[in-house]
């Protein structure tokens, strides 16, 4: 284990990931309750000593915008990632480690999901929930449809493992199945497992930010994300009036998020993976 | 049955499985927008009507077009006692939709009342067009980049790697903002909205085409270059993998050359990728759509954002349908494209035959 994190640590990518990872982390939990900034009332200020960012539509200033809409994606994010790695590992293991027909039935739901977008079953939901659709819906919403993804790599990985000496040992000594599963099988796929939730959750802060995009995102008092925040700024025609602070920031946020936990995942993979070590 | 046709027999079992997935996708398509509030309900709600007579007749209409009420064979609607309508059952309705549907009947736009068939046929060459080669010419390019970073390494990779990765966690839409304030407004190179200039009419001649062309560039890229980015990180991992195996390192001790080579690489790395294009085409087409929404272009996002902003729930679920109809077709065919490509795929077909 130390001789894994030090040999991530000796990745660049890594070392950078990581960093920008904790800055986000730790502005969106801690920022919205340390900065705080009463709304000044004027439409799409220009950034000032006063406010940094600028002001919105309403006068709000974009900073505080900025760390609570950073605050609610990464809860989206994580929620999502949490609940769509839970649901597809599970799947994954009983899938490749049963096999026979077990395995069809749920390869079968994990492929059908595949191929509906999640897109699609997103924007019809959300379409039917004009009040109450909150963050922890839409969070909700996205894990249940981003599972498919897990499953099918948790799949690949539990069958190949199926075969092996020591799950055969394990058996012969009357280990149950899912004794099996949880201290046999889970434990090689750990570091896999980590892997793909760091996906997980990069696609579900990106989804969050889509639906949002198109007028489906969160409602109510505080629920402001990223994506609500480029919405609204595209919606009031901020980049036609040349109101770059409306546009850029959370577009950097989002990106620098994602981008954050992309790196970390590489690079894991990098160390992880033999294959890919120069 | 057909065994000594296999690869007719996987086309065919194939084509059974996605006409399953599409009824599926029916009936999701029909029960998702009705888990929260009744959309007639929400339709009604934003309405104002002039006489209570009027308003029971419009929701009557609204009803009979979901299929939500009992409807007799000469199309007249089946009252009770009291003369209020007969609801229909929930699988009666299901199945009501399926039939519309498979008939090729969307329904009826609660807006503009025009089918919403229409809205959709009028949408959906902007939306070929602005995609399909944006994520053709994306996938090829960005695999082409990837195999060449992976085989190259050094200072090409460590350029172009960090790159690709960053592109790929940019947003499509937020890309498309980005190119919008630079190209469209700040420096004013390229028009930001709109799919052609609006003192034309659409046809096929010279000024249409060239005014089309113009402000096609934008969209183009914000798709393009993103999906490239994505695809070539895809693509570079595989090509690693493949450079260790056997028939990599043989083929250079033979001493064939670096261009050879390097096609032997990027044709067995690709498959893996193209079952990648086939699995996430779905996302990458959900993406584009909002682009289209960026640059206002008259495509099928345009009109699904038009719909929403509007609950105009008959052009949504026709809409979200297409969407996942052209995703199957997509799938479907790139399922084929493997198996006529892939030795491996055609070898353990042929094996099954037998």
């Amino acid at each position: 284990m130390l001789k894994l994190l030090r040999n991530l640590i000796k990745e660049p990518m890594f070392v950078i990931g990581m960093s920008l990872f904790l800055i986000t982390m730790i502005a969106g939990l801690l920022g919205p309750s340390l900065y705080t900034a009463s709304p000044n009332g004027m439409s799409y200020a220009r950034p000032s000593a006063e406010y940094w960012l600028g002001t919105d539509n309403l006068g709000h200033d974009y900073v505080a915008l900025l760390l609570r809409g950073l605050q609610n994606s990464l809860y989206v994010g994580f929620m999502a990632g949490i609940i769509a790695t839970t649901i597809g590992t599970l799947v994954g293991l009983f899938a490749g480690f049963k096999g026979g027909l077990v395995d069809d039935i749920l390869t079968m739901f994990t492929n059908l999901f595949i191929v509906i977008p999640s897109f699609v079953v997103l924007v019809l939901v959300s379409a039917s929930w004009p009040e109450g659709r909150s963050l922890t819906l839409i969070a909700v919403l996205i894990g249940l449809t981003t599972w498919p993804w897990t499953a099918r790599s948790v799949r690949a990985q539990a069958a190949s493992l199926r075969g092996r000496d020591h799950i055969s040992l394990a058996r012969i000594n009357g280990a149950t199945n899912l004794q099996i599963i949880f201290k046999h099988i889970l434990p090689y796929l750990a570091s896999y497992v980590f892997m793909v939730f760091i996906m997980q959750v990069a696609s579900g802060i990106l989804s969050e930010s889509a639906i949002s995009m198109i007028g489906l995102g969160p409602i109510g008092e505080g629920s402001t994300s990223l994506g609500v925040i480029l919405n609204t700024a595209k919606n009031n025609s901020a980049i036609t009036y040349g109101y770059w602070w409306g546009i850029f920031p959370a577009a950097i946020v989002i990106t620098m998020i994602v981008f954050a936990l992309y790196l970390l995942n590489n690079s894991m993979e990098g160390v992880f993976n033999p294959r890919l070590r120069k | 049955m057909l065994k000594k046709y296999p690869t007719v027999r996987y086309v065919l079992q194939r084509a059974i499985w996605y006409f399953l997935t599409f009824l599926v996708a029916i009936a999701l398509n029909f029960f998702l927008p009705r888990l929260g509030s009744d959309p007639v309900d929400i339709m009604m709600a934003q309405s104002s009507f002039s006489s209570p007579e009027i308003r029971k007749q419009t929701e009557e209409n609204l009803r009979k077009s979901f299929g939500l009420i009992v409807i007799d064979k000469q199309g007249q609607i089946v009252r009770d006692e009291q003369g209020n309508a007969v609801r229909a059952s929930k699988l009666s309705q299901l199945f009501n939709y399926s039939k519309q549907v498979l008939k090729g009947d969307l329904g009826t736009s609660f807006k503009n009342k025009k089918p919403v068939k229409e809205i959709i046929l009028q949408a959906l060459p902007w939306t070929i067009a602005l995609q399909f080669p944006a994520i053709l010419f994306g996938w090829i390019c960005g695999n082409l980049l990837g195999a060449l970073a992976a085989y190259r390494r050094g200072v090409f990779d460590k350029a172009i790697f960090p790159l690709a990765l960053l592109m790929s966690s940019i947003p499509f839409f937020v890309f498309g903002m980005v190119l919008v304030y630079f190209f469209g407004i700040i420096w004013d190179i390229f028009p930001a909205v709109g799919a052609y200039s609006l003192q034309l009419t659409p046809g096929f001649y010279l000024d249409f085409l060239l005014s089309a062309a113009y402000h096609y560039v934008l969209p183009f890229f914000s798709i393009f270059l993103i999906l490239a980015g994505g695809q070539a990180i895809g693509m570079r991992s595989m090509g690693i993998y493949e450079l260790g195996t056997d028939y990599i390192k043989y083929a250079k001790w033979l001493g064939l050359k670096e261009s050879r080579v390097l096609i032997y690489l990027f044709r067995n790395a690709m498959l893996p990728q193209l079952t990648g294009l086939a699995l996430s085409i779905g996302a990458m087409v959900g993406g584009a759509l909002i682009t289209e929404m960026i640059f206002s272009y008259p495509g099928l996002g345009m009109a699904m954002l038009t719909a929403i902003q509007t609950n105009d729930y008959p052009v949504i679920q026709g809409v979200t349908l297409l969407i996942t109809t052209s995703v199957l077709l997509a799938n479907f065919t790139v399922d084929i494209l493997i198996a006529l490509l892939d030795p491996r795929v055609k070898a353990s077909l042929a094996m099954d035959a037998k």
